[in-house]
């Protein structure tokens, strides 16, 4: 899993709040003596994290933005191009299709693992309290912790054409709709979608369930009186109760799908075609292979603004939520 | 809770069927890889004549050996430092408060959302610039600067949230800033530390981007990245490529098995806090 951003607990923020007054009229005290040493001592505490952010993250996001204006196949001399390369990115019908391809992978990655997770999460957590629930939580856990790479070669054997997928519909008599699933450019992008799904359900199942069983058991209680059926406090109490974490299972999947990498390169490369080409993918053949660097980085400045425009509005709904 | 026969069975059922459909995948990978090198078996079958040898083979070809040292290098020369880092950093924003904290605090965490592919580009002239290129270095240094937002991030929210009269307690006895937090906040900070250890040594181990783009040679990378490679070279040797992943599998299987706890726990605490 990628470090991806999830929302600010808000039961945290409630007990900082409280905590924060007492510690100002404390920290006062000392405060008085010395105050520019500590400032200094202080700060070189966070040089050192800082170095290395800039060094490593923040300078080359600079440069990207730099190489993002030029022509440059990184060997020669480069040509300012202006905002060229940004008009290619959104106009050649490859690169379009690049980002379309995300989104759709969005639904793989994000929708289906989430909803899925969800309706998985309630029924653990009502028909499965004992060894059966806590089995279940590894299992589906399982696919998380392995590389993405492993994941998307087991699944490139089960998806090929005398794999585990089509022994199974030989088996339940659909033998005529086997194929070679990632490599038939009407199947390999939702072929592609469901190693995303089977990596990521496992994750918003558990963390889902872990908020669900914060939940007060009163409510239930009270809700069974009042003669809400199964469906009724699933949709009353169950999912309001874990909005915030249903937030953060998006937040971390939409970043997962948009910056989709490992699983693509190894289980289609792009393929067929440009059928499950992505971002990540494309900024890395043009960079790597085709040795456009500025058209390369121009897709990435893109796919950095996505990432952030989709998020942002996630962030915000869920926090607001969470107070 | 009253729970209608039905639903009980109806949903054991549904659960069943999905941790059948997280296991299966592993099962076919399993038996593929018993089969003799070069045969095309079909979904999960038991082979006639199962080739343990075939494990043998694998470690051999992909040289597991180093590529175990090649990971163990990475992750023990990234999470160490990244940790050490990050605690400093956080504890002088959540707790010290110096001046331009709060600026701080947002510069790393603007770098929470950003995909990798957004600057491998740049990365990878600045490896070949410092000469570290197709080296270690040129993982461990850029995931160490990788990991500090979320780092920096999950460590301040620990430090902010404690209450001050430790510290001042401390204080007034005289005890030095690096005192004060090497003898009493680190120790305090014990578990939030190790929580992060974890989460940042599952990443560099399954590190696949900067591995595949940084370095040529599979036996100077992470687990994942060799993965990769051995993908490249054998993905035609079917059986010899499955007993390939499940021998790279392994050694994160047995891990996950062994701290799953901790590991759940911190995998998800990572993406609530971030």
């Amino acid at each position: 899993m990628s470090q991806a951003a999830g929302g600010a607990d808000g039961g945290r923020a409630i007990s900082s709040r409280a905590a924060a007054a007492p510690r100002r009229q404390v920290a006062r005290i000392p405060r008085t003596r010395g105050i520019r040493r500590q400032t200094v001592v202080g700060w070189l505490f966070v040089l050192p994290a800082l170095v290395m952010y800039g060094l490593f993250v923040l300078q080359p996001l600079a440069l990207t933005l730099q190489y993002s204006l030029y022509r440059w196949d990184g060997v020669g001399p480069a040509t300012w191009v202006g905002l060229a390369n940004y008009a290619s990115v959104l106009s050649e019908p490859k690169l379009v299709e690049t980002l379309f391809n995300a989104f759709r992978l969005v639904f793989f990655f994000s929708l289906i693992p989430a909803a899925l997770g969800l309706v998985t999460a309630a029924v653990i957590y009502r028909v499965a309290t004992g060894r059966l629930g806590t089995l279940s939580r590894t299992v589906l856990f399982l696919p998380q912790v392995i590389p993405l790479v492993a994941a998307g070669i087991i699944w490139g054997r089960l998806l090929s054409l005398s794999g585990l997928v089509n022994q199974g519909l030989t088996g339940v008599g659909l033998g005529d709709v086997t194929r070679a699933w990632l490599g038939d450019f009407d199947t390999a992008l939702p072929a592609v979608g469901i190693i995303g799904i089977w990596v990521l359900l496992g994750f918003c199942t558990v963390l889902l369930l872990t908020a669900m069983t914060k939940i007060d058991g009163a409510l239930f209680e009270s809700a069974r009186i009042d003669g809400a059926g199964w469906f009724e406090e699933f949709r009353a109490i169950t999912v309001p109760s874990v909005r915030h974490e249903l937030g953060v299972c998006v937040t971390v999947t939409v970043i997962a799908a948009l910056a989709a990498f490992d699983i693509v390169y190894v289980s289609t490369g792009g393929g067929p075609g440009n059928a499950t080409s992505v971002p990540g993918i494309q900024i890395y053949i043009l960079a790597f292979l085709e040795r456009q660097v500025g058209l390369a980085s121009a897709l990435a400045v893109v796919l950095m603004l996505l990432v952030l425009l989709v998020i942002l509005p996630i962030q915000r709904i869920t926090r607001e939520d969470a107070r | 809770m009253r729970i209608a026969r039905t639903e009980l069975y109806a949903g054991r059922a549904l659960l069943l069927a999905l941790m059948a459909i997280t296991t299966l995948p592993f099962l076919s990978i399993f038996t593929t890889a018993l089969y003799p090198s070069g045969a095309a078996p079909v979904g999960i079958s038991w082979p006639a004549d199962p080739q343990w040898g075939n494990f043998v083979d694998a470690f051999r070809v992909a040289n597991m050996g180093a590529l175990l040292f090649s990971s163990l290098f990475i992750v023990i020369a990234v999470v160490p430092v990244s940790l050490v880092l990050s605690t400093m950093a956080g504890f002088a924003i959540g707790l010290l408060r110096i001046p331009g904290a709060r600026w701080l605090l947002l510069l790393f965490v603007f770098g929470l959302t950003l995909p990798f592919e957004g600057i491998i580009t740049p990365l990878y002239f600045l490896a070949r610039q410092m000469g570290i290129l197709n080296t270690r270095f040129a993982i461990v240094l850029p995931l160490i600067g990788l990991y500090m937002p979320f780092a920096v991030f999950w460590m301040r929210a620990h430090f902010v949230n404690l209450p001050a009269d430790v510290s001042e307690a401390a204080r007034v006895d005289g005890a030095s800033t690096w005192d004060l937090f090497w003898r009493i906040h680190v120790p305090l900070a014990r578990a939030p530390i190790a929580s992060l250890g974890i989460l940042m040594s599952v990443w560099a181990w399954n590190q696949f981007l900067l591995a595949l783009v940084l370095v040529e040679d599979p036996t100077q990378r992470t687990m994942a990245g060799a993965l990769g490679a051995f993908q490249g070279h054998y993905a035609t040797d079917i059986p010899l490529l499955c007993a390939g992943t499940v021998l790279i599998l392994l050694p994160t299987l047995i891990v996950f098995v062994v701290f799953q706890r901790q590991v759940i726990s911190a995998l998800l605490q990572g993406s609530v806090k971030g």
